[in-house]
């Protein structure tokens, strides 16, 4: 079947224009060379999408999966000798069943849709990254993407609770089912959330809900250092209380936030903490006492509870202003993502301090301190070899750095073409080779998403 | 700017997009299609790589760039901070240029209405009153029924249809040069009569002028000003743009005025930035930027001198909702203030409307070259208005009117379209 016969078994026409494929040679990655492909596909059913599978294999063509290429870490960007298959049209939610706290999904719906279905009847679909209006739920899956509120509802995988996966040649396969309790054989459903596209497509996505918080209170506290922030932080954890969010902001990041959005920190904070707490009002109401009197005894310069929503509103524009103010800064933004042990977070946001006065580059650093997981932010200018060259040392001393504090890589963003230099040092080489064996099991022609992860 | 081209404008402007994404949900044309090239990154990775010379402009560049709204959704949800209404800009007016469109009609709008039509102010007042006198006369009504139309081309037909009410007389016999109110003067303002205001709207310039005088301001009206030259640079015109900017400069200049309004919020956009159409620090870019500075849209400028409340009662007379214009909200972030000042008139209710920042269709004459997609975008609009329940429909941009006005005629439910000056002008004329 040539690509003539492939179009006339398809709905949607493929996109062979040399200017759609532009619009299809990047993804939100900074500093990676955009690629074009041979041709876009839009599958419209699991049907179209396993024949466009078929077709790849045999005519040994290379499948980029795609979402809303809102990646950062370069899954997305095509190779030589690859087509795009965008899952942009198969965006209908299947079923919505609230008894069971399911919700069934194709999976180019976005992030966004499945919180407002799961709201209406009061449920909860905790993640939420921070592109989640555009970004699709195969991406989420794919990537197994986080947000801010990790520490207590944890991360996307932790709502997957089965799909259908098109794996290389077409075949159709389904993971999972309703059943919170499940041992029937190997759960392989885990390998595959997480793959960035290199062991299969999802088609059908089932996740699990959970019912939303009745309250929430939000603080905001201020400090002169980052360790009194962590010191907060574990000792909030340690009480014990789990808030949802406790996300910080450091110095660099807090005076791009004052330039930008004008929220009214103080010029010389160090740290800056935000954090919310909810579930029954009566309980959220007590734990949001406790954690102002623990951030006051570990030094904070000041500390604010919102009194109500629009409060709220007000004191989390300072978190959720944070990349925008700092992506105004420079011509290129280069939004990284690094994990350590929560205990090390003050440790690890002073050695990036560090590398930033001696590689002479501007780092603004932001993230969520209740899962340890660290974004450093590099203001800089792609067009600027000399100083591109800095940034990239500057990375691989954090990334070093990061594991040798227990730390990892990548807390959410994940691999792709990005850091796939550093995954073997990353995770081991022992871990590392297997995971390679099972992409040469799955995908023995490395027909899915090749180049990314493994170098 | 009618120098610059992708390839010579300041690089760091196109570098600024950093490709995220995170003005896809916001682009009405991009929610239309799910297809990447329609999207503000998609269309900005086109641009970018026209400058970096890895793609000729092509007559497909072209249409993407007549295809996009023009409606700035994408720099509202832009945390980068891109600006793109300048690459917009700058991409239309090179596109113009080097792809001479074959289509009868886009030259047709171009030379006629953009060069001729909109520039001359008399020649648009004088088309003006043949409109009126044809309106007047059921004219219309004959033309229509006798199928004469029938004889002309699908669009053109179409236009007809779309050929607003004139309102006779235009502003420039509604108001004086010098207007001084009652009360001692506050400050002294210009007052911008706009082009398509001064002759379908004329009304609303002199409410403007009234809820002025009301709130202490001294008005100053030049009669001669004409089109501030928006359509033009919207359109990749920039020659006449910067024609138009220099002459309403000098309309306004030495007359040491504290803001200068305007009531229509597609112009507003534009003066705001009029010192971006020249050379940087030529004689023509200082004197522009001087007056950009004084631009004020009427809403801003009431609530920044601190408006007088109407003094009116609670009642719920009509319910009326308020349909943010793109360039007032997404082009000057202007929001708060029409709320505000809508909210104040208490004999009315006031309600929101759903998605009432996404852009109606209108959006210069896009309605005219892309009727399709507008009128996709129009009847998501009416929705939206219908669902609210509201009889009275509020908005500050003559373009958005003219639209949604001739969109609705053709559906049951009957609502009157208001200037939100218009809306207060009336509330004062009650309460005193
Ligand atoms: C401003 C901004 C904020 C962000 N905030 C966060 C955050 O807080 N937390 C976080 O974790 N991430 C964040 N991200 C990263 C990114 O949004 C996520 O990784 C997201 O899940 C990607 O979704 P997408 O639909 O854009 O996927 P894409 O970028 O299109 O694809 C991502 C990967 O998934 C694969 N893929 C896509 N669809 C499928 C499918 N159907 N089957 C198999 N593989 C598929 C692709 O091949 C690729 O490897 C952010 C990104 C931006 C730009
Ligand atoms: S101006 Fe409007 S239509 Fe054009 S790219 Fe921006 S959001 Fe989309
Ligand atoms: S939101 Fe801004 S930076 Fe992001 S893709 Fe759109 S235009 Fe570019």
């Amino acid at each position: 079947m040539d690509l003539i016969a492939l179009q006339k078994s398809l709905r949607e026409p493929l996109l062979l224009g040399i200017e759609d494929l532009l619009a299809y040679s990047y993804d939100g990655t900074a500093g990676i060379e955009p690629q074009k492909p041979l041709f876009v596909a839009f599958p419209t059913s699991a049907e179209e999408l396993s024949l466009l599978l078929e077709w790849a294999q045999t005519y040994r063509v290379a499948v980029i999966p795609r979402g809303s290429g809102t990646g950062l870490s370069g899954g997305t960007v095509p190779i030589a000798n690859s087509f795009v298959l965008c899952s942009s049209k198969m965006n209908r939610i299947l079923e919505f069943d609230p008894e069971n706290l399911t919700i069934l999904v194709e999976p180019g719906v976005t992030t966004v849709e499945i919180a407002q279905k799961a709201e209406s009847v009061g449920l909860f679909y905790p993640p939420d990254p921070g592109s989640m209006k555009i970004s699709t739920i195969g991406g989420n899956v794919a990537n197994n993407s986080g947000g801010l509120r990790g520490l207590k509802y944890g991360v996307t995988k932790d709502y997957v609770m089965g799909f259908e996966i098109v794996l290389a040649g077409g075949n159709r396969v389904w993971f999972g089912n309703k059943c919170v309790k499940d041992v029937a054989g190997y759960s392989i459903k885990d390998f595959f959330v997480g793959s960035e596209g290199t062991l299969g497509v999802f088609s059908k996505i089932l996740l699990r809900l959970v019912p939303k918080p009745k309250s929430k209170k939000t603080l905001l506290a201020v400090y002169s250092s980052m360790e009194q922030a962590a010191k907060t932080v574990s000792q909030i954890v340690a009480y014990p209380i789990l808030p949802c969010t406790l996300e910080f902001l450091d110095r660099t990041t807090i005076q791009c936030v004052e330039a930008y959005a004008k929220v009214g920190l103080p010029q010389n904070a160090e740290a800056v903490l935000l954090m919310e707490t909810d579930g029954h009002p009566a309980v959220v109401a007590e734990e949001a006492q406790i954690m102002e009197e623990i951030a006051r005894k570990s030094g904070a310069v000041s500390v604010t509870i919102a009194k109500d929503e629009q409060e709220a509103l007000r004191l989390a524009s300072a978190r959720r202003s944070a990349f925008a103010s700092l992506a105004r800064v420079a011509p290129t933004t280069i939004l990284e993502d690094i994990t350590v042990p929560r205990s090390r977070l003050a440790e690890m946001v002073a050695v990036i301090q560090k590398v930033a006065v001696d590689y002479q580059v501007r780092i603004g650093t932001f993230g969520h301190m209740g899962d340890g997981n660290l974004h450093p932010t590099f203001l800089t200018n792609e067009k600027n070899h000399e100083e591109m060259k800095r940034v990239e040392k500057a990375m691989e001393v954090i990334f070093e750095q990061a594991i040798a504090l227990g730390g990892t890589i990548t807390g959410e963003h994940g691999v792709g073409t990005a850091k796939k230099a550093f995954l073997e040092k990353g995770v081991g080489t022992g871990a590392y080779g297997m995971m390679k064996s099972l992409k040469n099991l799955w995908d023995p022609q490395n027909i899915l998403n090749p180049g990314k992860i493994f170098s | 700017m009618s120098t610059k081209t992708l390839h010579t404008l300041d690089f760091s402007i196109l570098q600024q997009c950093m490709h995220c994404g995170m003005c896809l949900p916001t682009c009405p044309t991009y929610q239309e299609t799910k297809l990447e090239m329609h999207s503000p990154r998609g269309r900005i990775a086109l641009m970018r790589a026209i400058a970096e010379d890895r793609l000729e402009l092509t007559e497909t560049f072209h249409e993407e760039m007549n295809y996009c709204l023009g409606c700035l959704a994408c720099e509202t949800a832009c945390p980068a901070g891109v600006d793109y209404n300048q690459l917009l800009e700058v991409s239309r007016f090179e596109a113009e240029k080097k792809v001479a469109t074959k289509k009868p009609f886009r030259s047709l709008i171009r030379k006629g209405l953009l060069g001729v039509l909109f520039s001359r102010q008399w020649l648009l007042r004088l088309v003006g009153r043949g409109l009126w006198i044809y309106q007047k006369l059921k004219l219309q009504e004959m033309v229509r029924k006798s199928g004469v139309l029938n004889l002309l081309p699908k669009l053109l037909k179409e236009w007809e249809k779309k050929t607003p009410t004139v309102q006779v007389p235009f502003s420039c016999d509604r108001m004086a040069v010098l207007e001084k109110p009652k009360t001692p003067s506050r400050y002294k303002v210009g007052m911008l009569t706009g082009c398509v205001q001064d002759i379908l709207f004329a009304d609303v310039n002199r409410d403007t002028v009234d809820v002025l005088l009301h709130n202490g301001c001294e008005v100053y009206t030049p009669p001669t000003q004409g089109c501030c030259g928006s359509l033009q640079i919207h359109n990749g015109e920039a020659k006449w743009s910067e024609y138009l900017a220099s002459r309403l400069i000098q309309e306004f200049e030495n007359q040491s005025l504290d803001a200068i309004i305007t009531n229509s919020a597609g112009c507003g956009s534009h003066l705001k930035n009029l010192h971006s159409l020249f050379e940087k620090e030529s004689e023509s870019y200082v004197k522009a930027k001087a007056f950009s500075s004084k631009v004020k849209d009427i809403h801003e400028w009431l609530v920044e001198i601190g408006y007088k409340e109407p003094d009116l009662s609670k009642e719920n007379q009509t319910k009326f909702t308020y349909h943010d214009a793109c360039h007032l909200c997404h082009g000057q972030k202007i929001t708060q203030q029409p709320r505000e000042l809508l909210k104040s008139i208490q004999d009315h209710e006031y309600c929101e409307l759903k998605d009432s920042q996404v852009c109606c269709g209108s959006a210069g004459i896009y309605n005219l070259i892309q009727p399709e997609t507008a009128g996709i975008m129009g009847a998501h609009k009416l929705e939206n208005i219908f669902k609210t329940g509201a009889q009275v429909v509020v908005t500050s941009n003559p373009g958005c009117m003219m639209h949604l006005k001739s969109l609705s005629q053709e559906s049951q439910v009957k609502l009157e379209w208001k200037h939100s000056v218009s809306m207060l002008a009336e509330a004062y004329r009650r309460s005193s």
